[in-house]
């Protein structure tokens, strides 16, 4: 985790009227880092749930340091493609994959069956759609993934804080660390889920509807975060917030029913669709 | 409008005759427990001493106690907690968390079901076979122990599988994405966060086999006797010694039992004290089991 201190600068708000999702705040600095290396490429991915296929043929890229929303309605496949990423289907029976996804720089096929989910898991974090801190203290939520990994006592204190200081939860509950997480406002314990997340210095970071369940204020704070957060980590957020999109993404894939529509920078995305099912969604004709 | 006053005077009235019939049946019950311990109260609260928790049975009621019966009792409770939770706990997270559903799993789902509403005689009978006779064991503690662990196995695995049932899937998901495997999820995250409910059950199960008796008579429980077994803890080296495992005893509810058979009424005071302390000590464990609800309740909600 490098560049975490607030001294490099503020990002910029770029306050163009493209009219997208209702003059939503709209920030794509694209200046900040490397753009075109790849983090992550999916190469003709199929999943399926027993019989029924739910991923049908993706190929997509995800550029390192950028956040990339993956939108779409209810049932058209987006969060099951998030969850490939760390494999969390395996937990379930009769789950399948085929095809790749190629996590750089390693080269390593995450859903071979050779890989190890465990470690894939330990690569790439997740935010799951409710918070879901564990019943321990706050201190111990963050520290948990440190304690898997065997960190001494000290690197552990200290990671711990990092990753708070990260998820702007620090001033918040310096304090009361070792007080329980639940004690915690909603939206404090889906950024104490983030920051638990970060504390093992993740490549990727998935968020799974990460606001559904927050208001609007805990929400725009999530949001920050995310945009301040790509500067150390590659993100992939799924919503069904289609102004989240925009507010939040470099770039946005469109999905429906199982396949990928259309996939381009964000802007371009909302201003001006190449495809006519993309532009009906977006628009709000359907979903 | 019409007139709907008779109908609902008629209808109000069903009503607060059922109120009526519902708290007589509730009365019943515990009127019938309050009568008993009453009873037993006034039969044996007198009998209740020192000397009666100190003494061995005897010829003469006067004299006789519960000492050796309620030393049998906890050691058996020691034995009995000893295999059924470790088995119960391991075999409940087993079926809730790694086995994969499939015919297998709900047939064995279905047994222990079954297991739970076998009557504890048939587990006597079982332990006589198996554990006497085929294993040698004799009619010990251990055989006794292993007798109750058998009874209560299936009602410690259902507990334990309740108690995880009410974690949320997502702490599991969580614990596994950040790379846990599922015994680190299990130690570090499920274990403790069920240990109120699986607790809970196992106090409730060890308060069963507290007061069993028919299994244990079917193994050949002793009904009289007058000596303990070897202590736990010796003064030499090596200290402990598990030498009061293949000793003969006998429990409460045996020593009222061969009590109340006796024609001198003088005995069957001597029950209802021995009644009385076995009554104090189950109100005491459910109590406890009632606490650690309470407490893990409080402390974690989902």
């Amino acid at each position: 985790m490098t560049g975490l201190d607030k001294g490099g600068g503020g990002r910029e708000q770029v306050a163009d009227k493209d009219g997208t999702a209702g003059g939503a705040r709209t920030r794509h600095a694209r200046s900040d880092a490397p753009s075109s290396e790849v983090k992550a490429d999916v190469q003709g991915l199929n999943f399926f749930y027993g019989k029924l296929q739910a991923l049908k043929d993706i190929n997509l890229s995800f550029a390192a340091n950028r956040v990339t929303a993956i939108i779409g309605p209810s049932g058209c496949g987006k969060s099951t493609l998030l969850r490939c990423f760390n494999r969390i289907h395996d937990l379930y029976a009769e789950t399948r994959y085929e095809g790749r996804i190629i996590l750089q720089p390693s080269g390593v096929n995450i859903v071979a069956p050779e890989t190890d989910p465990v470690e894939m898991r330990m690569r790439i974090g997740m935010v799951f759609q409710k918070p879901n801190a564990f019943p321990k203290s706050v201190f111990e939520n963050v520290a948990f993934g440190l304690r898997l990994l065997g960190e001494s006592k000290e690197a552990v204190a200290e990671k711990v804080e990092k990753a708070l200081r990260s998820a702007a939860l620090w001033e918040e509950v310096k304090d009361r660390l070792k007080e329980s997480a639940y004690t915690l406002s909603g939206g404090q314990q889906q950024r104490l889920c983030i920051a638990r997340a970060l504390a093992t210095d993740p490549e990727m970071l998935l968020f799974d509807e990460p606001t559904s369940a927050l208001d609007p204020i805990a929400t725009q704070k999530i949001e920050d975060l995310i945009f301040e957060l790509k500067r150390q980590v590659t993100i992939i957020i799924v919503t069904h917030n289609m102004q989240q999109a925009a507010r939040v993404s470099d770039r946005t894939a469109f999905m429906y029913l199982g396949e990928l529509i259309e996939t381009s920078d964000t802007k371009r995305m909302f201003e001006n669709p190449s495809e006519k099912l993309t532009e009906e969604y977006i628009t709000g004709h359907f979903g | 409008m019409g007139d709907f006053s008779g109908i609902i005077a008629k209808r109000k009235r069903q009503d607060s005759i059922f109120n009526v019939v519902g708290i007589a049946c509730t009365l019943v019950g515990i009127v019938t427990l309050g009568a008993l311990l009453a009873d037993l109260m006034w039969d044996g609260l007198a009998r209740l001493d020192w000397e009666f928790l100190t003494s061995f049975p005897s010829r003469f009621a006067a004299r006789a106690g519960i000492y050796s019966s309620w030393i049998g009792t906890l050691l058996i409770m020691v034995v009995t907690a000893c295999a059924a939770v470790p088995l119960g706990v391991a075999a409940g997270v087993y079926l809730e968390e790694y086995a994969r559903r499939n015919w297998l799993t709900s047939l064995v789902e279905i047994n222990i079901a079954n297991l739970a509403g076998v009557p504890s005689i048939i587990y006597g009978l079982m332990a006589l076979g198996l554990l006497v006779y085929q294993f040698r064991l004799g009619q010990s503690i251990l055989t006794g122990g292993l007798t109750l662990a058998f009874l209560i196995l299936p009602i410690v695995i259902v507990a334990t599988r309740e108690a995880l049932r009410t974690i949320p899937q997502g702490i599991r998901e969580a614990a596994l994405a950040l790379g846990s495997t599922k015994w680190q999820v299990v130690r570090h995250h499920l274990l403790p966060y069920s240990i109120g409910g699986t607790l809970t059950g196992i106090i409730i199960a060890l308060s069963r086999a507290i007061g069993e008796t028919a299994p244990l008579i079917t193994i050949g429980a002793l009904t009289f006797i007058a000596f303990l077994p070897p202590p736990p803890v010796q003064s030499s080296p090596p200290f402990l010694s598990f030498e009061w495992l293949s000793s003969p005893f006998s429990v409460l509810p045996i020593q009222m039992f061969n009590w109340v058979s006796r024609p001198d009424p003088e005995f069957v005071v001597n029950a209802a004290g021995a009644g009385l302390i076995l009554i104090i000590v189950t109100l005491s464990l459910n109590a406890v089991a009632i606490f650690i609800r309470y407490r893990v309740r409080k402390r974690i909600k989902w």
